[in-house]
C-alpha cells in the first residue's frame, strides 16, 4: 500500500534530521485539574517533529488527559484547570491570542472510538476543508477529498460509494475515515486517543501502517495500552504513571532497557 | 425447590393477568368513547332535505337590480325568501288553513334555504316565474325527527314537533320528496344559532391561525432555550432553579396561563379581545416548557462523540451545535413540537380566558380577527339547549379527534423517517 505517492512535492523535501530536532511541542510544568483532582502533575516534554511519540501506562495515569491538553479540548470540560506552558512552534497555544478554532485545525484529534458523523464518506472528509474554507471550489474540494482518502488507504474501498452514509462503513474502516478526514484540514500535528482499542487485530494491522506512513508528513503522538503497538509504531515513548511522566525515551531504549523499575514491572506485565 | 418453582411461575402468570387485563380495561374504556361518539356524531355530517316546488314568484321577487355582482347580490338580500317558501309550501298543502298553521308549516324549512334560492337566483335569472323544483334545507326539528331522535310516541306537548307537522312530513315523506345528503355545511360555514345551518370551518380556522402563531412563537423560543440550557449555560444554581421552573410550569393547569395572557396581552398590552393572535401566543407560553423539555432530551441524546469530533475539527461551538447536533436532534425536537402542539389544540380553558369563547359567525381571516377554536366550539355546542347541537358536539368532536391523530400520525411517521443510527 504505496500511499506517499500523492503526497505534495514541496513537504518531501522535508524529512527530519536524526541528529537535532527542534521539539515542535514543548509542556514545560504542566498541571491539570479536574475540580479537586490533580490529574496531571508538572509534565515536562519535548515532541519531535515528523515522529511518532507514544504515550503508555496504565488507565487513569492521565495519558489522554494530556493529548487532549495539546489540542485544548479540555476546555470543554467545566471542571477541567490547567497551568503551565505548551507551546507549538514556539507559540504557547494557552495564550490569549490564540484562536482556539485556529489551533484545532493545526492539531487534528482521531477518537478512541470512531466517530464519523451521520453524513456521507464524502461530507466526512469535506467537513473541515469546508469550515476552514480550504477549498476555493468544488474541484478543489474533490481533490481534497480524493487525496485524504487515498492517503488513508480507504480510497480504493469506498471510490464508488462517496455519498454512503460514514456510519455504515465496519470499524476499521470508520478509523480510518475519522484520519481522513483529519488529515483533510492538514494539520501538523495529529493526536490519537487509543485509535486501535475497538478495532480487530486485522483492521489494526492496517491502521498501524497507516501511522507509519503518515509520519512522513505528520507528527503524531499517539495512546495506547498495546505495548506492542507502541513499539511498533513509536520513536519515542514516554511512560506515565500516577499524572507523573516517569520515564521518556527512544522507544527501543525504554522497552528494552527501562532506567524506571515501574516502566520495567508495567512494560513486562507485571502491575497496569 | 419444586414448590418454589411453583410459587414463582405462579406469581408471574398473576401479574401477567393483572397486566393484561389493565390493558383490556383501557381498551375498553376506548372503544366505549370512540363507539359512543361515533354513534351520536356521525348523524351530524348528514342533513335532510324537502323536495318542494318553488314557485319564482315574479311579484315577490321584483327585478333584480345591478350591473355588478355585488350590486345584484345587494338587490337579491331584499328578496322576501320566507314569502317565496311560505307560496310555495301553501300550495303543496293547499287544506292549510290560519296564521299559526300556516307558520308551523313554514318551520319545516330552516331558514337557511333562503341562500339556496338566492345562489339560483344569482346563477340564473330566467327561473323567475317559472316553478322550480328544489332541494330546501329542512330544519333541524325535522332533521332530528326524521334521525329518530325525536320519537312520535310521545305526546304532541313533549316534543318539539307537531302531530299536524308530523302529519305533513308523512305526506311527504309518502311521496318521497324527503331526501338526505352529506352536510357540506358542517365543514364549510362558521357558526351558526340554527343547529341544521351551523359549521366548524370557522373555529378549524380560528384553531388553525390560532396554532400557527403557537408554533412561530413556541418554536424558535423554545428550541433554542434548551439549546442554551444544554450546550452554553453554566452549570451552577442559577440553571438549576431555571430548569426547576421549567419543568414545575409544564405542570402548571391551562387557566393560569389564560390568566396570565388575559393581564398581559389584552390588559397590559390591549390586543384584541378573542383573536387568534392573542390565543396563540397565550398558548405558546403553556406550550414552552414541553417543547423545552423534549428538546433537551433530544439534544442530550446526542452522543458527546459527534460534539467531540466536530470541536477536534476545528468548529466552532456554534458550527457543532448548527451542522451536527440540532440536525440530529431535529427529529426528537420535532416530536416533541408536534406533540405539544396537538396538546395546544386541544386545549380550551387558557383560550377562554382571553375572550375566543364569543359566538363568532364569520370565518376568520387573519390573526386579529375575532375567532374561536374547535375545543371551545364544541364545549359552546355541548352548552346549547337545541338538541340539533348534541350531534354536532359530537361530529365536531369526530373532526377534532381526526386532527390529533393526524398530528399525532404525523409525530411518529417524522421519528421513524428521520431518525439517524450511529
Amino acid at each position: 500500500m504505496n500511499i506517499i505517492n500523492v503526497f505534495e512535492e514541496d513537504r518531501m523535501d522535508n524529512t527530519p534530521d536524526e541528529e537535532v530536532v527542534e521539539p515542535i511541542i514543548q509542556t514545560k510544568d504542566v498541571n491539570v485539574y479536574y475540580g479537586d483532582t490533580h490529574a496531571l502533575m508538572g509534565i515536562d516534554l519535548d515532541i519531535s517533529p515528523k515522529r511518532v511519540t507514544a504515550l503508555i501506562g496504565p488507565s487513569g495515569c492521565g495519558k489522554s488527559t494530556f493529548l487532549r491538553c495539546i489540542n485544548r479540548m479540555n476546555d470543554t470540560i467545566p471542571t477541567c484547570r490547567m497551568t503551565g506552558t505548551i507551546t507549538l512552534d514556539g507559540e504557547n497555544i494557552y495564550d490569549k491570542k490564540i484562536d482556539v478554532v485556529q489551533l484545532r485545525a493545526r492539531v487534528g484529534m482521531v477518537f478512541q472510538k470512531p466517530n464519523p458523523f451521520p453524513k456521507s464518506i464524502y461530507d466526512n472528509v469535506a467537513y473541515g476543508p469546508r469550515i476552514h474554507g480550504l477549498a476555493a471550489n468544488s474541484t478543489d474540494l474533490d481533490e481534497i477529498v480524493f487525496n485524504s482518502l487515498q492517503r488513508s488507504g480507504l480510497w480504493n474501498e469506498v471510490k464508488d460509494r462517496l455519498d454512503t452514509p460514514g456510519t455504515a462503513l465496519s470499524g476499521g474502516q470508520q478509523q480510518r475515515l475519522c484520519i481522513a478526514r483529519t488529515i483533510a484540514i492538514n494539520p501538523e500535528v495529529i493526536l490519537m486517543d487509543e485509535p486501535c482499542s475497538a478495532l480487530d487485530p486485522i483492521a489494526t494491522a492496517i491502521v498501524e501502517e497507516l501511522i507509519t506512513e503518515l509520519k512522513e508528513r505528520f507528527t503524531i503522538i499517539i495512546v495506547t495500552h498495546s505495548m506492542q503497538q507502541a513499539a511498533r509504531v513509536s520513536e519515542q515513548t514516554a511512560f506515565f504513571h500516577l499524572g507523573k511522566i516517569l520515564e521518556f525515551g527512544d522507544t527501543s531504549e525504554i522497552f528494552t532497557n527501562p532506567k524506571v523499575e515501574k516502566t520495567k514491572d508495567y512494560i513486562t506485565g507485571r502491575f497496569g | 425447590m419444586q414448590a418454589r418453582l411453583k410459587r414463582r411461575y405462579r406469581k408471574e402468570r398473576m401479574f401477567k393477568a393483572v397486566g393484561l387485563g389493565g390493558l383490556m380495561t383501557g381498551l375498553l374504556a376506548l372503544a366505549v368513547m370512540v363507539i359512543s361518539i361515533l354513534s351520536t356524531g356521525l348523524s351530524g355530517f348528514t342533513e335532510s332535505r324537502l323536495h318542494i316546488d318553488v314557485y319564482m314568484d315574479p311579484e315577490i321577487i321584483g327585478t333584480i337590480a345591478g350591473n355588478t355582482e355585488k350590486e345584484r347580490l345587494h338587490s337579491l338580500m331584499q328578496i322576501n325568501y320566507s314569502a317565496l317558501v311560505r307560496n310555495s309550501l301553501r300550495q303543496k298543502f293547499p287544506d292549510v288553513k290560519g296564521r299559526r298553521n300556516i307558520f308551523s308549516l313554514q318551520k319545516l324549512v330552516s331558514k337557511g334555504s333562503r341562500e339556496d334560492i338566492k345562489q339560483r337566483l344569482l346563477e340564473d335569472e330566467s327561473i323567475i316565474g317559472k316553478t322550480i323544483t328544489m332541494n330546501l334545507l329542512a330544519s333541524s326539528t325535522v332533521d332530528m325527527y326524521l334521525k329518530g331522535q325525536i320519537s312520535r310516541h310521545v305526546d304532541q306537548s313533549e316534543r318539539k314537533i307537531s302531530d299536524k307537522q308530523l302529519a305533513w312530513l308523512d305526506v311527504l315523506q309518502a311521496e318521497g320528496r324527503i331526501v338526505k345528503g352529506f352536510n357540506w355545511k358542517f365543514l364549510t360555514s362558521g357558526d351558526s344559532r340554527e343547529p341544521e345551518l351551523a359549521g366548524i370551518w370557522g373555529a378549524a380556522m380560528g384553531s388553525f391561525l390560532t396554532l400557527l402563531v403557537t408554533l412561530v412563537v413556541a418554536f424558535p423560543i423554545g428550541v433554542a432555550s434548551a439549546l442554551y440550557l444544554e450546550e452554553f449555560a453554566p452549570k451552577n444554581k442559577w440553571t438549576d432553579l431555571i430548569e426547576i421552573n421549567i419543568n414545575n410550569l409544564a405542570a402548571v393547569p391551562s387557566i393560569i396561563f389564560g390568566l396570565l395572557g388575559l393581564a398581559i396581552f389584552l390588559n397590559l398590552f390591549n390586543m384584541p379581545r378573542s383573536a387568534p393572535l392573542v390565543g396563540g401566543l397565550t398558548l405558546a407560553l403553556m406550550t414552552l416548557p414541553t417543547i423545552i423539555i423534549s428538546s433537551r432530551a433530544a439534544i442530550r441524546a446526542v452522543p458527546p462523540s459527534i460534539r467531540d469530533a466536530a470541536i477536534g475539527m476545528g468548529a466552532s461551538r456554534i458550527q457543532t451545535q448548527f451542522h451536527h447536533v440540532l440536525p440530529l436532534s431535529m427529529p426528537g425536537i420535532m416530536t416533541g413540537t408536534i406533540i405539544g402542539m396537538a396538546q395546544a389544540l386541544g386545549e380550551t380553558a387558557p383560550l377562554l380566558m382571553i375572550g375566543m369563547v364569543a359566538f363568532i359567525v364569520d370565518v376568520p381571516h387573519g390573526v386579529l380577527d375575532a375567532a374561536t377554536a374547535l375545543p371551545v366550539q364544541i364545549f359552546l355546542w355541548a352548552d346549547s339547549p337545541e338538541r340539533g347541537f348534541m350531534e354536532k358536539t359530537s361530529a365536531a368532536i369526530i373532526v377534532l379527534l381526526l386532527f390529533l391523530v393526524l398530528m399525532n400520525g404525523l409525530a411518529i411517521w417524522m421519528r421513524h423517517k428521520f431518525e439517524k443510527r450511529w
